[in-house]
């Protein structure tokens, strides 16, 4: 008979089987914990400075390098996350590869069947009851970051900026100082800016990887979010729900300033439009278009609100959403036809004449 | 006597194709239909790669241009759809098909004519969800296919933001193919039921059978909600009502709930069929049993049980309450408990075993590995914190094709290699098998492996392009360079698959020394499956006879 083991082998695991899995797994469970308990110790503590320059544009964004109250809540509980699940891995992936090195046939084997084993209530109870030990820790902390990521009112001294989402570009209310501006968010450093969520269409979501995890931008509903940014400089991110033809060009842009600098930009954002007489042919053909229908401009006729608030239009950096930097020829290029740069982009190529781009194109350059 | 007359009208000679084709178009037979299944999973499987294909093309570097975001768009929606419902549902219902009833000792499936309607609606269902490419407005310009995405989001799909007929499409096609979906599930519930042979009790029953089971039970649970909010949205988009149209009071959130309550055990119903798989394979090319058989069947059970409960975890972002971030957390956790216990059961019947590493096994080691990685990165989405900044990022991406790839792909192909000598008594060449293996493997690593860093990166799924300043341009060419291997792997499996059809070893009944009562009958098995209704005493039927003096009934 193929089968030369006697019964007992077969009801209750070799020793040395039994032994192994044992140990593999008094391992893991030490292992797991340790680097538990040293994360959850850590987690008081800062993370390390990362390498970054802060106001370059080509500043690249990224969840470990928080720069963000929120962030950094959850890049410490991620740390942890990492570890638990790095010992797990290495633990399973090590007696996995043991386990085929060792008893996979060689050549010149016999070919008697092995001692059949049909399982074991201990080994299994114990495969059972570690995880569960560490699925406890996880939500633990999972819960504990949870509430202390939930802030539904904004804190006292707070600045707080309702975001409209829209296909595809973002609108930044600030209510208490009355701006509205797009795509750029303007924020001071060392501070919460609250966030409320709205959106005029389909659904977004508000994501800058350096400040906080993402928030959807739900039509008909009202959602929240806040940031404490603890670094000056330009933190890039975008719309991550899909949103239609243009959501991999609804860019964000938010820069994050000192008090003063900030005072300083709010101030701006505050004047009343500036009112160049040389460009008064410009401002003449923008009001007789189809522009006022969609776009505001402070102190003209155009009070739309379906595409971004011109009024301070030179004070951003870029335009269609973060996507082409705001210079005087890519301006120009725009107003003579949006869809060249963003494809199906709901701002028509207008059909204009040479000249009316040209004036329009000056007229809006002198918006600072 | 005339009444008793059953002489065949005389009919014209008819080719011999035509006798082939309507053959096969008219069988209720559940073997051929099981084949059905898996080859229009694998023409589907080959259409949805393409699409995967282009768009790591138009992705593997920073402002490219090589199609129209609208385009990007429709290949993202067609791909996924694609491959859940035309690819990964066919599958399990292949395999289901084929192997119950042979591995319970039936002779079909409980309602085989029933089986024939359901693969001819998820056929015809894939039909119309292609024909949108060409359909309606489609020939004129207008966005034909649909480019909602595979979640297509309320209010996205309301008829002012997608005036085209793609998202009627894509309603349509996920009513009808559910309707087909239900159908089959019903019926292999039923057959598991009432048609097992006799001694065949359920704690006999092939790990096999108890998880496409579950799968197919979750189908039973998870499909009418979406049938039920395709219904709502068809209604929404014509005929005026509000259910999802924010504008008019409506809910999106409501429509992320429905479909995710579908989605989410959708994730169980695609993978538990690959957890089959491997459940068989492994012992066999262990040549051992598998290892805590009833904690195997407990797990299953309770991974279809929680599945049910864990949906919100799509929905972390939406900004629920932390109360119900937390309650789904905590559920979400608690299936890596039983998922668990397989693996560890998997390699407890590993070690101590002689492994075979022939292509079926290699197939599962591959899955074990890659599959601890899925479940791992798993845990990280699962950590609600965590997941506010993976979700919608391309660690998603790479994690749920490291479970739909890395894990259910290669539980199928393993399944292929030791099921098709049963179904052509013929073997599914090893050599070019193990070129599709290594091929296909460092492919899918390098392609999703690598994936993972871009969306910790902050790089959003679902873009057709990215700025040129984010750091992503090398970790998407990579990504786009396994695209190719992956591609010669698939190419390699399907040349096998032909050419071992025609010219490959003849099996015998047998070929891998097996136990489970598929391996009793002959190879491809008679219409009627078994001579005689077959009778069990164990879980391992061929074991018991090829020992019988170390027969397996005493140990269980």
């Amino acid at each position: 008979m193929t089968v030369s083991s006697v019964p007992t082998t077969r009801l209750i695991p070799g020793p040395r089987f039994s032994r192994f899995l044992r140990c593999a797994f008094g391992i893991l469970l030490c292992v797991s914990f340790g680097l538990a308990s040293e994360g959850v110790a850590q987690e008081a503590s800062t993370s390390p400075p990362t390498d970054f320059s802060p106001g370059d544009a080509t500043s690249q964004p990224n969840i470990f390098s928080p720069v963000s109250t929120p962030a950094e809540v959850v890049e410490d509980l991620s740390w942890l996350v990492l570890a638990v699940t790095a010992c797990i891995f290495f633990v399973v992936f090590a007696v996995l590869t043991i386990t085929i090195i060792r008893f996979r046939v060689r050549s010149g084997d016999d070919d008697r069947e092995p001692p059949q084993i049909y399982g074991s209530n201990p080994i299994e109870l114990a495969w059972t009851v570690v995880p569960i030990l560490i699925v406890a820790v996880l939500t633990l902390v999972t819960v504990r970051s949870l509430y202390a990521l939930d802030k539904k009112e904004p804190p006292e001294g707070s600045l707080e900026v309702i975001v409209v989402g829209h296909q595809w570009w973002w609108e930044f209310r600030y209510p208490e100082l009355g701006i509205i501006t797009a795509n750029e968010l303007h924020v001071p450093v060392d501070r919460v800016t609250f966030l409320r969520l709205a959106s005029a269409d389909v659904v977004h979501s508000f994501w800058v990887p350096e400040l906080a995890g993402k928030t959807d931008v739900v039509p008909n509903r009202l959602n929240h979010m806040w940031i404490e940014p603890h670094k000056t400089g330009l933190f890039v991110g975008q719309c991550a729900e899909f949103c239609g033809t243009q959501h991999a060009n609804m860019l964000l842009r938010v820069e994050v300033q000192a008090e003063e600098d900030f005072a300083a930009w709010v101030a701006n954002q505050q004047k009343p439009a500036r009112e160049d007489p040389s460009v008064a042919e410009g401002r003449e053909t923008f009001q007789q278009i189809a522009c006022i229908n969609c776009h505001n401009s402070e102190g003209t006729v155009a009070t739309g609100v379906f595409g971004p608030d011109l009024t301070h239009l030179m004070s951003r950096e870029t335009i269609g959403s973060g996507s082409v930097l705001l210079t005087p020829e890519n301006l120009h290029e725009w107003v003579k036809n949006p869809q060249q740069f963003k494809d199906g982009c709901l701002m028509p190529d207008m059909q204009l004449e040479p000249h009316q781009v040209d004036s329009i194109t000056r007229y809006l350059l002198s918006l600072d | 006597m005339a009444s008793s007359d059953i002489t065949p009208d005389a009919s014209p000679p008819r080719s011999p194709f035509m006798d082939w084709a309507r053959g096969w178009m008219t069988t209720v037979d559940h073997k051929r239909l099981g084949v059905m299944y898996i080859s229009s999973a694998l023409l589907f499987f080959v259409v949805g790669g393409l699409e995967a294909s282009a768009m790591r093309a138009q992705l593997s570097w920073s402002q490219l241009d090589l199609m129209e975001p609208g385009t990007f768009n429709t290949l993202f929606t067609m791909h996924g759809t694609t491959m859940v419902f035309l690819v990964g549902m066919p599958m399990l219902f292949g395999f289901a098909n084929y192997l119950i009833p042979l591995m319970i000792g039936s002779r079909d499936l409980a309602f085989p004519r029933l089986n024939a309607v359901g693969f001819w609606i998820f056929f015809f269902s894939g039909c119309l969800l292609y024909y949108s490419s060409v359909g309606g407005e489609a020939l004129y310009g207008l966005a034909g296919m649909p480019d909602v995405g595979w979640f297509a989001y309320a209010p996205l799909t309301a008829i002012n933001y997608s005036p085209g007929n793609g998202p009627d499409y894509w309603l349509l096609f996920v009513l009808v193919g559910g309707i087909g979906s239900l159908a089959t599930a019903l019926n292999v519930v039923v057959t598991v039921a009432t048609m097992r042979c006799e001694g065949m009790t359920p704690l006999r029953m092939p790990l096999l059978v108890w998880m496409i089971s579950v799968a197919c039970g979750l189908v039973l649970i998870a499909m009418p909600p979406l049938s039920a909010a395709s219904i709502m949205m068809l209604f929404d988009r014509h005929f005026g009502s509000h259910f999802f149209d924010t504008q008019g009071g409506g809910s999106a959130v409501f429509w992320q709930h429905l479909f995710w309550f579908f989605g989410h055990p959708e994730v169980y119903i695609l993978v538990l069929p690959g957890f089959a798989i491997v459940s068989e394979i492994i012992p066999v090319f262990s040549r051992k049993a598998i290892f805590g058989y009833p904690m195997m069947v407990a797990a299953s059970v309770c991974i279809g049980v929680v599945a049910m409960g864990v949906w919100v975890h799509h929905m972390f972002t939406v900004g629920l309450t932390a109360g119900m971030n937390s309650f789904f957390a905590a559920s979400t956790m608690i299936i890596a408990v039983p998922t668990g216990i397989k693996i560890f059961n998997w390699i407890g019947t590993m070690y101590g075993g002689r492994l075979h590493l022939k292509m079926p096994m290699l197939c599962c080691v591959a899955f074990l590995f890659q599959f601890l990685c899925a479940g791992l990165t798993g845990i990280m989405l699962a950590i609600a914190p965590f997941d506010f900044q993976l979700s919608d990022s391309y660690f998603v991406v790479a994690h749920f094709h490291f479970v739909l790839i890395g894990g259910l792909l290669f539980a199928i192909f393993g399944g292929l290699y030791y099921w098709f000598p049963k179904a052509t008594g013929r073997m599914l060449g090893e050599k070019l098998g193990r070129w599709h293996f290594w091929l296909f493997l460092i492919g899918f690593n390098v392609t999703f492996g690598f994936m993972h860093i871009p969306g910790a990166m902050g790089m959003p799924r679902r873009i057709y392009t990215y700025q040129a300043d984010r750091g992503w341009e090398i970790w998407n060419v990579i990504s786009s360079a396994g695209v190719v291997l992956q591609a010669a792997g698939v190419c390699c499996l399907l040349v096998n698959i032909i050419r071992s059809a025609r010219k490959g070893a003849v099996a015998g009944d047998d070929p891998w020394d097996a136990w489970t009562l598929e391996w009793a009958t002959t190879s491809p098995p008679p219409e009627y499956n078994f001579e005689k209704p077959p009778k069990v005493h164990s879980r391992r039927p061929l074991w018991d006879l090829k020992h019988p003096d170390d027969t397996d009934g005493a140990y269980e």
